[in-house]
């Protein structure tokens, strides 16, 4: 058989398997039906819902979805996707406006924000490549170490970071006359966001860029045999990561309206890696459902300890057990979970074969 | 030795002068121009003493930490939890009995109990998937540091130690020399805490009977062979998860331990398990993975890097231990006695 033959033949297979439909019949109806609810959500959700459910929701799923991409597809799990939103948001702070007139710049925003990228991708380049001399188990210390050495550096400089206060007064720019912190400019600007971070993480899975990385997470030395550098695509992909994890956290600046070490100390970096395992790092939509759940907690836990009867202190505890629960049954979160119930659903109890 | 200084003379040089420098800065009396340029010598003293104490501290969690993941690849999350446990269960113990020693055989048995009902409820049932257990633990050490808050609040607790260890120990190291207008010299002796010296003795003498029971005894013979091989020790017959339970235990009693000493230099209190965990992990990382005489010269650096950079530079004393370890990444990244 010929090459082309070959390929005619996959082409064909593929184009049967389709039924030769256009690209937009291709989307699962799963995606239309959230999609529709996102984009008129607003018409019947609060501005609460809308703000601090849904917006810290985005936000937080962008920054699990940067380690999700380097944790999934590279098989680097890295603890420092927290202080690479940190840095995003410092930046901003630093060089926009904020009430610490003293250090802040004051530069319009057009400078700003793509600045504040910029120095996040150098930087995460930079802890990349200190990263990247390690493996396993051993990136996870060498990432835990550097968010709580960006924790200390921050608390303590008061010459840039201003120290235990941090910045407040931090506001998006009015932009086309629209105060995007306005729940819902504000709703729907995450939203625009999280979806383009969604999807470019979902076609990042089959771009090359992407199936190299998975290459290397799966055998590196075969990679390397067959001419793929794979020091620089575990580096590209630190790089890469930090631009959801940039604009993550420039945008939970302008949400809580401020920035201080509290917001890159060591809990968030942690709570950062439990909504991305808790969501699964297989598949992109882990890292929303993870952040979903755990913001849902966060908000309601209080209540609902205090209606069993406890104390509304033991919401750490509750979110703690609940991720030790999801690890301790399932290998890839809840996604992993989701994928084994369809499997024995599929599957008929007598012989064990799959249904149709 | 030799064979390093044979091997990297110049690097054996430059140790070697480092050395004499140090010892011409403890025993000598301090020129008016070296007062003037970095403090008082009895400040450089203190931070010294300080530094090599603290380390001693760090090298009693470490080791634990270490020998655990030389042995089965665990990394232990949780190993700062367990070292604050430990923290809590000395002070109550000492408090009840009233009897500072008793803390610490106490909290070593339990702790250690804990860390091997983790191993055979954690460790062995995900064993070879090292990114579950370390997820694993790292959600023990949430829920642990959250029931500990529960259970003993936010409240500092301080053990203090028995009446012939408190107070200052008289050392003969001249700390400054003054001439009277009288003409009569004076001369001052550094004081050093007795509890401190002490707890450094006590961490020595364990460093040294883990390397001697490591590298002479039977059973050190089956950790070091399970650290090298793991499948054919298992295949000669040995009962490879009875050392492990062993080793799990032990490692874990060490971190409960060094709760009791810590507890007595400082104190217990919420915040200090991260505290621990993290100087721990630093002090693996740069001692090299599963190397005890590692552990000890990490802890060392890591103790002295502390005090000395709180002392001479108080802003960024944290970021010096942190600006060590990346030097160390970066230059030999699988530690300094790392394999």
């Amino acid at each position: 058989m010929t090459m082309e033959d070959f390929t005619r033949k996959i082409d064909a297979s593929i184009a049967s398997r389709q039924g030769k439909k256009m690209w937009i019949e291709r989307i699962p109806a799963g995606y239309w039906i959230v999609g529709f609810i996102l984009l008129i959500m607003p018409s019947f959700a609060s501005d609460f819902v809308l703000f601090q459910i849904f917006g810290w929701t985005f936000i937080l799923g962008m920054i699990a979805t940067s380690l999700m991409f380097l944790a999934g597809y590279g098989g680097m799990v890295s603890l420092a996707q927290m202080t690479f939103a940190g840095v995003a948001g410092y930046m901003v702070a630093i060089f926009g406006d904020s009430a610490i007139d003293t250090i802040s710049q004051g530069w319009p925003w057009w400078v700003v924000v793509p600045l504040a990228l910029l120095i996040t991708i150098l930087f995460a380049t930079a802890i990349g490549w200190l990263a990247v001399r390690t493996e396993g188990i051993y990136t996870i210390m060498i990432t835990l170490a550097i968010a709580a050495a960006f924790f200390y550096f921050t608390r303590q400089n008061y010459d840039i970071f201003n120290g235990f206060q941090g910045f407040n007064s931090v506001f998006p720019p009015r932009l086309f006359g629209v105060n995007w912190r306005q729940p819902l400019p504000f709703y729907y600007m995450t939203l625009m966001w999280a979806v383009i971070t969604f999807l470019v993480a979902l076609y990042l899975s089959r771009a090359p860029f992407g199936l190299a990385l998975q290459g290397v997470r799966d055998n590196p030395r075969r990679m390397a045999a067959l001419g793929f550098n794979v020091t620089a695509h575990r580096v590209a992909a630190y790089a890469f990561s930090a631009i959801p994890a940039g604009l993550g956290g420039i945008m939970l600046t302008w949400q809580s309206a401020q920035i201080s070490p509290g917001t890159v100390s060591i809990q968030p970096a942690i709570d950062i890696l439990i909504i991305a395992v808790v969501g699964g790092l297989r598949h992109p939509v882990g890292a929303f459902v993870g952040a979903f759940l755990y913001v849902l907690l966060k908000t309601f836990a209080v209540d609902v300890l205090i209606a069993l009867g406890l104390s509304g202190d033991r919401f750490q505890l509750l979110i703690g057990l609940g991720f030790l629960i999801v690890v301790y049954i399932s290998d890839d979160g809840l996604l992993g979970i989701w994928e084994k119930l369809r499997a024995s659903r599929n599957r008929d109890p007598l012989t064990g074969e799959r249904r149709g | 030795m030799r064979e390093f200084s044979r091997r990297h003379p110049v690097w054996a040089g430059v140790v070697a002068l480092a050395v004499l420098i140090l010892l011409y800065l403890i025993f000598a009396i301090w020129p008016e121009w070296l007062s003037d340029a970095i403090g008082s010598k009895k400040i450089f003293l203190n931070a010294l003493f300080n530094g090599i104490t603290l380390g001693g501290l760090y090298f009693l969690v470490a080791s634990g930490f270490t020998l655990i993941f030389g042995l089965m690849r665990n990394v232990n999350l949780a190993h700062g939890s367990l070292y604050l446990l430990g923290g809590y269960i000395g002070f109550f113990v000492a408090d009840w009995t009233g009897f500072w020693l008793l803390a610490f055989p106490v909290s070593f048995i339990i702790v250690g109990l804990l860390g091997v009902l983790m191993q055979i409820f954690v460790f062995r049932r995900m064993e070879g998937q090292d990114l579950r257990q370390t997820l694993v633990t790292i959600g023990i050490s949430i829920v642990v540091a959250d029931l500990m808050l529960w259970g003993f609040g936010g409240d500092f607790y301080n053990i203090s130690p028995p009446s012939w260890l408190s107070g200052p120990m008289e050392t003969n190291l001249i700390t400054s020399q003054r001439v009277r207008n009288s003409g009569e010299v004076v001369t001052t002796y550094l004081k050093y805490p007795m509890v401190r010296i002490v707890i450094f003795a006590a961490s020595v003498a364990i460093g040294v009977a883990m390397w001697l029971v490591l590298n002479r005894t039977r059973i050190g013979m089956l950790v070091r062979a399970g650290v090298d091989d793991r499948d054919m020790l298992s295949a000669t017959g040995a009962r490879i998860q009875l050392v492990f339970v062993g080793v799990f235990f032990f490692g874990a009693g060490l971190a409960g331990l060094a709760g009791v000493v810590g507890a007595t230099f400082q104190s217990a209190a919420p915040g200090e398990d991260v505290r621990f965990l993290l100087a721990s992990l630093v002090v693996v990382i740069v001692g090299g993975m599963g190397s005890i005489p590692g552990a000890a010269l990490g802890a060392l650096l890591i103790g002295l890097a502390e005090q000395f950079g709180s002392v001479y530079f108080p802003t960024y004393a944290v970021v010096l231990t942190f600006l060590i370890m990346v030097v160390v990444l970066a230059f030999r990244p699988q530690g300094l006695l790392g394999r």
